[in-house]
């Protein structure tokens, strides 16, 4: 029997972790396909068909490219940090649950690696250790604008994870398990019984929060082109460079799955509708991320640091302290 | 004779004095050429149009001195021109930095081409040749052929540590980070030394000249004519601009007068340059700001623009469409269509951009309050165009001292109110506007003619003269060859152009070459605020702030 599990948990790992490389690679290419539409232009089209093949392309480049370690950077340090942003990506994944679980020649399958009972608090954990990437990166980067990006990024981290920690406390609070699994049964009964619903304020605090932890416009300061030219990235280049990329997109997906399964329902009651459904609004949340980078402009990092600590945390706190009250009486 | 200038002459008493309409020429002694200035600035000539030197070294009437230090001033309606010009003996001349502040920079630049000195110069160095260089490239004793090889970059540690010690900022408590000169928002070629606070700036030096192909020296090397495709290369934005305003004041040199129907389609290609410039500046504005999607919907219009501009002039970016005395041809048949999709899809561009950033909070909070220059400071540094209106001050030349028949067209001067990003941006979207009504009505009221004036002294013959006529090939060789013949004056004309007052001063001697050429460029006055401005904001507001000002380095570093 453990062996099975182990043999089960090893195979799910490398599914997740083939599918979710992949689909990062083919976020690029939404994303590229996407803005193009929103600009009046075509985005990739001569890579096969339809620029399909224009990620192939692309990781072919990224992998080929020589490894560049510049001179006067800290070596150790400057390899191992976009490591450490793919790998707490991937991780992350251990505690979501995909798909519901089906059955496939008489066995069942659960569709997540880990079911564990601290399964949301475990996420955000993992997430945040993340933050390690571009901090060690951009210190060892041995270059002024990496080291303001990295100081933007540390600001920006923390000062999220206050909001979404707090906001995701709410709905916490009245599901009563940090299980992804048992948060997404406790809204089996349809959309009616969506979090989003009754819990309206924690869920867009946390989207607005998802926002900033991906680094996606409007909060995208971090790696700011226009300002710090790549920040934490300027000194990287060729697969290092692509590892922080593919943590970034991973992240993008997960954090959908997460605001999938925390307000929206999930799976539902994990049919086939539900699962496809599930899929569905992933797919609305990334394109969500899509569609505000060609609308909006960025702000300004103080700007975001105000909105923070004295907008978004008060009304997390204030709704946390609702829910209680509700909860109480 | 204005009423403005009687009290200046009657306190000034010049050497010599030349009056033609609204504009005053006069010739003052050196030793009073402070006093002078600082009176004229004091009755009514508030305004620092450019500075510059004339070396009469090789200049066939030998003047009393080798230099003369030129001053250009305007009044403050800024209708009248006031020229000062000064011999001075011993390659030194007071500064008067403290009376406008435009001329730390324009002092600055005499210093670097001609070797002049300015005491009381807070920072008397070089500033668009590299500080490398031996010599002063427009003294007419340096060989044009002379190049010189360059390498190490500056530190500007030197000017920093005065602007650290002005602010009483302390060295070791800073980041000094270089924002360009190759960094994606210093579009083009321009670098800021920041001294950093967190991300605040404390402190900003900025060099420039990096760009600097010597288009002074150059012209003094070309016949008139030759000349031309060079003007394309100083905002390259808008080319035809350039040439026209080269060829404005030639022609005004020559005291000619282009036909009706060349005024017309001048004004009709002027216009358009302002449209396809400001759409360059808003997409470029917009995107620093990480708003991206504007820049397609407003660099899309523009390549209908260049279009139009190759199917007419046959080049994209640098026309040359514009010859002295007229233009190379004429419309072609049916431009009418173009001209039509043209209006239309800069109206379609121009109302999407708007619609994604008019009531965006995140672009009020971003470009609202930052990078103020109040309309006195910005007057001082001699900033003019959009740049200038949107401080509220009304410096539109088409308005005030119309041209080309622009009195008869039915147009509004723009005007923000607060100097800052946001009216810099929102000035250009509705000049845009304004440019299109232009157009509108040139298309409606254009009438046949000639293009060209009828001199052949000046406007070459016709290819079939050329070919069949003895008359015709001397014609054409006299003008290729010794150029077109300007007699011997000094003039200075100018003409709105899209970043402000484009003008030129040329000091010919009567043959087909000019003597020399300054080119008054906007941006180059008005990167000289920039330290001051980004100043107290932010290193996201410096990115913004630097891309509101349109700097162009092509005539910035001429």
């Amino acid at each position: 029997m453990d062996t099975a599990l182990l043999v089960e948990t090893v195979i799910k790992i490398v599914v997740i972790l083939l599918v979710f490389s992949a689909l990062a690679g083919f976020g690029t290419y939404f994303e590229r396909k996407v803005l193009a539409f929103m600009q009046r232009r075509l985005g990739p089209m001569n890579v096969g068909p339809y620029g399909l093949l224009q990620i192939a392309a692309d990781g072919i480049k990224l992998f080929t490219k020589e490894d560049i370690i510049p001179a006067g950077v800290v070596p150790l340090i400057f390899k191992i940090a976009p490591v450490i942003t793919a790998a707490t990506a991937f991780m992350a994944a251990a505690a979501i649950p995909f798909l519901p679980s089906f059955t496939i020649f008489g066995y069942e399958v659960h569709p997540i690696v880990a079911d564990i009972n601290i399964g949301i608090l475990y996420v955000m954990g993992m997430m945040a250790v993340g933050l390690y990437g571009p901090l060690l990166g951009g210190l060892a980067s041995n270059n002024k604008y990496s080291l303001i990006s990295t100081a933007r990024a540390v600001a920006v981290f923390i000062s999220y994870e206050v909001v979404s920690g707090l906001a995701i406390l709410a709905p916490l609070m009245m599901v009563g398990s940090l299980s992804l699994l048992d948060i997404n049964d406790y809204q089996a009964g349809g959309i009616t019984h969506w979090i989003a619903f009754s819990q309206p304020v924690a869920f867009i605090l946390f989207w607005i929060a998802a926002f900033a932890e991906t680094g996606r416009t409007p909060f995208h300061l971090i790696a700011n082109d226009h300002e710090l030219i790549d920040g934490f990235g300027t000194e990287y280049s060729g697969m290092r460079w692509g590892l922080f990329f593919i943590g970034e997109y991973a992240n993008m997906f997960f954090i959908s799955f997460v605001m999938a399964i925390m307000f929206l329902g999930g799976y539902g009651d994990g049919s086939v509708a539900g699962a496809f459904a599930l899929l569905g609004k992933v797919a609305f949340f990334f394109f969500f991320f899509l569609w505000t980078r060609a609308a909006w402009p960025d702000v300004r990092p103080d700007q975001l640091m105000w909105l923070t600590w004295k907008v978004l945390m008060p009304l997390a706190v204030i709704n946390v302290v609702i829910t209680g009250f509700v909860l109480m009486f | 004779m204005p009423n403005i200038f009687t009290p200046l002459l009657a306190r000034i008493s010049p050497l010599k004095q030349t009056l033609s309409e609204d504009d005053l020429s006069i010739e003052v002694d050196a030793k009073n050429l402070f006093n002078n200035i600082e009176f004229a600035a004091s009755a009514g000539f508030d305004y620092l149009v450019d500075i510059t030197a004339v070396d009469y070294l090789s200049y066939p009437k030998t003047p009393v001195a080798r230099y003369a230090m030129v001053y250009i001033l305007r009044s403050t309606d800024f209708k009248s021109l006031l020229t000062i010009k000064s011999f001075i003996i011993n390659e030194e001349v007071e500064s008067i930095t403290q009376l406008f502040k435009a001329a730390n920079w324009l002092e600055r630049e005499v210093y670097d081409q001609y070797g002049i000195k300015f005491t009381n110069h807070p920072n008397l160095k070089r500033v668009l040749n590299h500080h490398e260089f031996v010599g002063h490239p427009l003294r007419k004793d340096y060989i044009i052929t002379n190049g010189q090889h360059c390498s190490i970059a500056e530190s500007l540690m030197d000017e920093m540590d005065v602007q650290l010690e002005k602010h009483n900022l302390k060295d070791e408590e800073h980041m000094f980070l270089n924002l360009g000169p190759s960094h994606p928002a210093s579009h083009g070629t321009i670098r800021t030394l920041v001294a950093l606070d967190g991300e605040r700036i404390k402190a900003a030096v900025t060099e420039i000249g990096y760009l600097h192909r010597g288009f002074e020296k150059s012209a003094e090397h070309h016949t008139y004519s030759q000349v031309i495709p060079y003007t394309d290369r100083l905002n390259y934005c808008s080319a035809v601009m350039n040439n026209v305003g080269y060829v404005k004041t030639l022609e005004e040199m020559l005291g000619v007068h282009v036909p009706k129907r060349a005024e017309q389609i001048r004004v009709m290609l002027m216009e358009l340059s302002r449209i396809m410039d400001h759409l360059v500046f808003l997409a470029a504005q917009l995107v620093d700001m990480g708003a991206l999607t504007n820049y397609w919907y407003l660099y899309n219009p523009r390549e209908d623009v260049y279009n139009f501009l190759s199917k007419l002039s046959g080049a994209r970016l640098t026309n040359s469409y514009m010859r002295i005395g007229g233009m190379s041809h004429d419309l072609y048949d049916g431009y009418e269509e173009d001209l039509q999709t043209i209006i239309t899809n800069v109206q379609k561009g121009c109302a999407d951009a708007l619609a994604l950033i008019k009531h965006n909070r995140i672009f009020h909070d971003r470009a609202k309050d930052v990078g103020i220059i109040s309309a006195k400071d910005a007057l001082s540094y001699g900033w003019s165009g959009p740049n200038l209106r949107a401080c509220g001050v009304n410096s539109d030349m088409r308005y005030l001292k119309p041209y080309y028949g622009y009195d008869e067209l039915d147009f509004d001067v723009v005007l923000g109110s607060h100097g800052d990003v946001y009216d810099r941006i929102m000035v250009r979207f509705e000049e845009i506007e304004q440019s299109i009504k232009i157009v509108k009505q040139i298309q409606a009221t254009l009438i046949d003619g000639e293009i060209n004036i009828a001199d052949r002294s000046i406007i070459l013959p016709q290819k079939k003269e050329v070919y069949t006529s003895i008359e015709g090939v001397m014609n054409q060789f006299k003008l290729t060859f010794e150029g077109i013949k300007v007699k011997p004056q000094e003039y200075y004309g100018s003409i709105e152009a899209v970043n402000g007052e484009l003008g030129f001063y040329v000091v010919s001697d009567g043959s087909g070459t000019p003597y020399k050429m300054k080119v008054r460029a906007p941006s180059f006055l008005h990167i000289a605020a920039l330290p001051e401005i980004i100043q107290e904001y932010q290193l996201a507001d410096a990115v913004i702030t630097l891309a509101s000002l349109n700097i162009i380095a092509g005539e910035m570093d001429r």
